[in-house]
């Protein structure tokens, strides 16, 4: 098979699979675990392949238009250069850890057929923007990731949280899908084609109209996608569905989707400098402001949610200096990494029987419990807070060392301006990362207290996916940084000193700080008895989740916040804790600006419609009743009457006879 | 016969016309009198009075028959008939102040909108046509038998048909009216024998004719 | 004699029975100015009849032939008329036509609202009963 077959093949069975899972799943329950995770692997393997034979050599481009469409032609065109080829490896990875990993974490839920299958096209929709050469193609995979990710956050649907939820994370991120698509129109109506080839190619000759409109545009889609502020609420909210989607689509894959098609279009943001200043911004305020919040969750997931936020910012931060290089390479480790944090983070809720750190804290031996998840965890935590020798040092140090390129005005890419927001920022993240992590850590597997509960080992299909994982956590940034450039075609992402020795012993003072204050606090959490444990813990992971999930706020009074003392977070962030822990608050914000003027708006048409409108639909209902009551009053039943005017209209209509015939 | 019909103007009448003019007012005021009196008893007479005048000008138009049939038949069955109708219906004697309905305004511009059209429309066309009355009588019995056996046999034969039709016609009504009152246990058991005379009377001025 | 003479006044006659039929209350003074209104057209037919004979050499007399059928039509139309009016007069008390109203519309000048609609149909199939009594 050509590699182009191959291509098509790997978004096309995962589709097929969902599409035969929504259709057998009620009849044939025994095809469902198959369908779900063999086309998956296959299209691992194929994606693998597809690596392989491009090899990172000239991108495969192919195109056929199924039907004329206008003026500017959609094609179904493939693009495969470096980059595609490897994120859909990554794809295809983490994709198969969870289908593989869903099966037991979604043991005895009677809506797993759904879910596989929603998972199984979320895949495909993941595959279809990666290798897409086409925008509206493109779009289209965007669109239904978009969706899935709406149908798989409200997995839990019979929670209120899992319902405002999805529809939070559908509304947010369509916020921004809107000006994305007239960005891609003018982007397409500037270039005369959606063909990615041909876009970059008007870009490259300078042929580009309106580029920072349109990167402006294309910026607020992408964060709407990929979380960044201000659009990023959606995220941690977006936790209340079940922890593999939260793995697959909330850290991995769709999050990323934004990152990578800036990747793609990268030479169309650099055409306005206004867009790249703009994009470092918000990475730098996206970094800076999730590291903070994250040290302030409760929730594990919630923690690992605004620490994707951050990682993307740091994404990208990476693409604002103009290297897309270092980005998707940021981007590989990171999704592995965090992958794993979520599996792993899946597998302690359901041990522990809550999602509380609080609660966690104050559990003893949690690590015995599940020792695979503990060591798994541990190597993804010192990747995520980027010590050598993991892999997320490599990649965080080459967006560092990008950053620190461009303030050294090595590069005529970006501005300098960008270059010091994102090396700063970056900084300062690597900090609040290593200090999330740690707290994290200490939190999770350091509790003293009461003995954790036994609930028996954990199912062979999660554990097995986590130490499948943690080898690219462990390795990957390792041994493939000096690989990368080939592939990516683009400087060496080798780290470079000064940013290495910086960030590593920031890393280092942000971790040790945290250990310090948790020995100071630790006392306390003896002393202010804490948490609530699921109700049901012999149930299968996802239903002690959900119960996690919902018992969160009734137990703590918040979603995100536990009035615990002896939280490490509480002491490093001071005053800033509460308003970290609500996000900085920024859902009111939410709530002043949209919310609120749209319930006015729609009060406002409500009363439209009932009082005026209404008005003249009845008045048109009244004049007709009026004036066939005044017809019924001349129904007297008096035969005179009826005489009367039968006879004066005889005489009306002989006179006017007469009148005609004489000629008057 | 040989004047002109331009000679003869409204403003030297002939002494039939003078004649048939005072009946006429004569017969008008009668019959305005009739549709207006409150007393119900008096506009049957008035009608009698209206109906005679008309038979007066049938003699003036030298329609003898037609005159005497009128006498015969409206006068002297017809009021009785209604006079009969008055009493069984427990008409009031003397002044009744509802003999006119709620309509009598619109009726009254209806009937003068259609008078003055009428009259209108007749005088203008028939102001210059005169009738001559010379000669031998065009209504004379002689001549009416001979034009209806000649040339009216079989219309006057269906209208036999039709007075019997007529004739079944009220006693069926009659009868069911009875058989009504019989089984409402003698509500008004007086209806019966006067409603029974109705055809009787009839029939016996079938006869007549 | 001038034909206006006859003409005129048969209008005249013909429009004093009008009104009496449209104004009258009684129904028995309505068949009285119907009977008008049949002698107001006698008058005409046979004012016309007599100058036709004469001047259009016509010998079918059929104004006065027509006289005579009107006269007899109108004999048994009273009798008839009479019946009826008798039948009425027993069955309802009255023979006043404007009493008679069973054609009337039942419901309210202001039009019926859903809660009423019960309400007029009973009436109406209480009306529908006197009705079926009536001509029983």
């Amino acid at each position: 098979m050509t590699t182009t077959t191959l291509a098509v093949l790997v978004p096309l069975l995962p589709f097929l699979g969902g599409a035969a899972g929504l259709l057998l799943g009620r009849t044939a329950s025994g095809f469902v675990r198959p369908l779900a995770v063999l086309p998956t692997l296959t299209s691992l393997v194929l994606a693998a392949l597809v690596a392989v034979r491009q090899g990172g050599g000239q991108a495969i481009d192919s195109a056929t238009e199924l039907t004329p469409t206008g003026s500017v032609p959609i094609e179904l065109a493939l693009h495969i250069d470096g980059f595609a080829a490897l994120v859909a490896v990554l794809v295809g990875l983490v994709a198969s850890c969870v289908q593989i990993y869903s099966t037991g974490y979604l043991r005895d839920d009677p809506r797993y057929p759904s879910y596989a299958a929603l998972v199984s096209l979320f895949t495909s929709a993941m595959f279809l923007v990666v290798y897409s050469g086409d925008l509206i193609v493109l779009l289209v995979g965007w669109e239904v990731m978009g969706i899935c990710s709406y149908f798989l956050v409200g997995h839990y649907w019979e929670t209120p949280e899992a319902r405002a939820a999805s529809l939070k994370a559908f509304l947010v991120t369509k916020l921004g899908d809107v000006p994305f698509l007239i960005g891609l129109f003018a982007l397409a109506t500037d270039a005369g084609s959606f063909r990615i080839t041909k876009v970059l190619g008007t870009v490259a000759s300078g042929g580009l109209d309106h580029p920072t409109l349109i990167a402006l545009l294309l910026l607020a889609g992408v964060a709407g996608k990929s979380a960044q502020f201000p659009l990023h609420t959606w995220l941690p909210d977006a936790m209340a569905g079940p922890t593999p989607v939260s793995a697959l689509i909330h850290a991995a894959t769709m999050v990323a989707a934004g990152v990578y098609f800036i990747a793609r279009l990268l030479p169309v943001f650099e055409a306005s400098q206004a867009a790249m200043v703009l994009l470092a911004v918000m990475a730098a305020v996206t970094m800076v402001g999730s590291g903070l919040a994250a040290l302030a969750q409760d929730d594990i997931k919630r923690v690992l949610a605004y620490s994707t936020i951050g990682q993307l910012g740091y994404m990208t931060g990476a693409l604002a200096v103009g290297d897309r290089g270092a980005a998707v390479f940021h981007l590989l480790s990171h999704g592995a990494f965090k992958a794993l944090l979520f599996l792993a983070a899946g597998v302690i809720i359901h041990a522990a029987g809550t999602n509380s750190l609080a609660a966690m804290s104050r559990m003893r031996n949690l690590r015995d419990r599940v020792p695979d998840a503990y060591w798994t965890m541990t190597v993804a935590l010192l990747a995520l807070a980027a010590i050598p020798p993991f892999s997320g040092f490599f990649s965080k140090e080459a967006v560092l060392g990008v950053a620190e390129h461009v303030v050294t005005g090595h590069t005529e890419h970006a501005p300098a301006a960008s270059g010091w927001i994102v090396l700063v920022a970056g900084l300062v993240t690597a900090v609040l990362t290593a200090a999330y992590a740690m707290r994290l850590w200490l939190l999770a597997f350091r509790g003293r207290g009461a003995e954790a509960p036994d609930h028996g080992r954990q199912p062979l299909t999660m554990t097995v996916v986590l130490w499948v994982l943690a080898v690219p956590s462990l390795a990957l940034g390792g041994f493939v940084f000096r690989l990368l450039p080939d592939w990516f075609d683009v400087r060496d992402l080798a780290p470079t000193l000064t940013t290495s020795v910086l960030g590593t012993g920031l890393a280092l003072a942000g971790g040790i700080v945290t250990y310090g204050a948790w020995r100071h606090t630790t006392a306390l959490a003896a002393r202010v008895p804490l948490g609530a444990v699921a109700a049901h813990p012999e149930g299968d992971a996802a239903q002690v989740e959900a119960e996690a999930i919902a018992t969160h706020e009734p137990a703590y009074g918040d979603i995100a916040y536990a009035p615990d003392p002896a939280d490490p977070g509480r002491l490093l962030l001071g005053p800033l804790h509460r308003p970290a822990a609500a996000g900085f608050h920024l859902d009111a914000v939410y709530t002043v600006l949209f919310v609120r003027p749209v319930q006015a708006g729609a009060s406002l048409v409500r009363f439209l419609d009932r009082e005026v409108v209404e008005t003249y639909v009845r008045g048109a209902g009244a004049l007709p009743r009026w004036l066939g009551a005044a017809v019924r009053r001349a129904q007297t039943g008096n035969v005179q009457t009826y005489v009367s005017a039968l006879l004066a209209g005889t005489v009306v209509l002989a006179v006017a006879a007469v009148l005609v015939a004489t000629g008057a | 016969m040989s004047l002109a019909a331009a000679t003869h103007g409204f403003l030297s009448p002939t002494g039939v016309e003078i004649a048939f003019l005072l009946v006429g007012l004569v017969t008008f005021g009668a019959a305005i009198v009739t549709v207006t009196t409150r007393q119900l008893v008096h506009a049957a007479l008035w009608l009698v009075v209206t109906l005679g005048g008309l038979a007066v000008e049938y003699l003036l138009l030298t329609a003898e028959f037609i005159a005497w049939v009128q006498v015969l038949i409206y006068v002297g069955s017809v009021v009785v008939l209604l006079l009969f109708g008055l009493m069984l219906t427990r008409a009031p004697i003397g002044r009744s102040p509802d003999a006119d309905s709620g309509n009598r305004w619109a009726a009254l511009t209806v009937a003068v909108a259609a008078a003055a059209a009428l009259v209108w429309v007749v005088v203008d066309a028939f102001r210059a046509t005169w009738i001559d009355l010379d000669g031998p009588a065009a209504g004379s019995t002689e001549a009416t038998g001979a034009s209806l056996f000649q040339n009216w046999v079989l219309p006057f034969e269906a209208l036999s048909v039709l007075l019997l039709a007529a004739l079944v016609g009220a006693i069926v009504l009659s009868r069911k009216a009875k058989a009504e009152a019989a089984t409402a246990s003698g509500s008004t058991p007086s209806g019966s024998t006067p409603a029974g005379s109705t055809p009787v009377t009839r029939s016996e001025k079938e006869g007549t004719r | 004699m001038h034909l206006a003479y006859p003409a005129v006044l048969s209008a005249l006659l013909f429009c004093t029975g009008l009104y009496g039929v449209l104004a009258r209350r009684n129904a028995i003074l309505v068949l009285m100015s119907v009977e008008l209104m049949l002698n107001a057209v006698n008058l005409n037919l046979v004012a016309f009849d007599v100058w036709l004979s004469r001047t259009a050499e016509e010998t079918l007399h059929s104004g006065q032939a027509l006289t005579l059928f009107t006269i007899a039509i109108a004999a048994a139309e009273i009798g008839i008329g009479l019946a009826i009016v008798l039948a009425v007069h027993r069955n309802r008390g009255t023979a006043d036509i404007d009493k008679l109203r069973d054609s009337a519309e039942r419901h309210g000048p202001d039009g019926d609202h859903d809660g009423t609609d019960h309400d007029a149909l009973t009436a109406e199939q209480s009306d529908e009963a006197e009705k079926a009594e009536a001509t029983a």
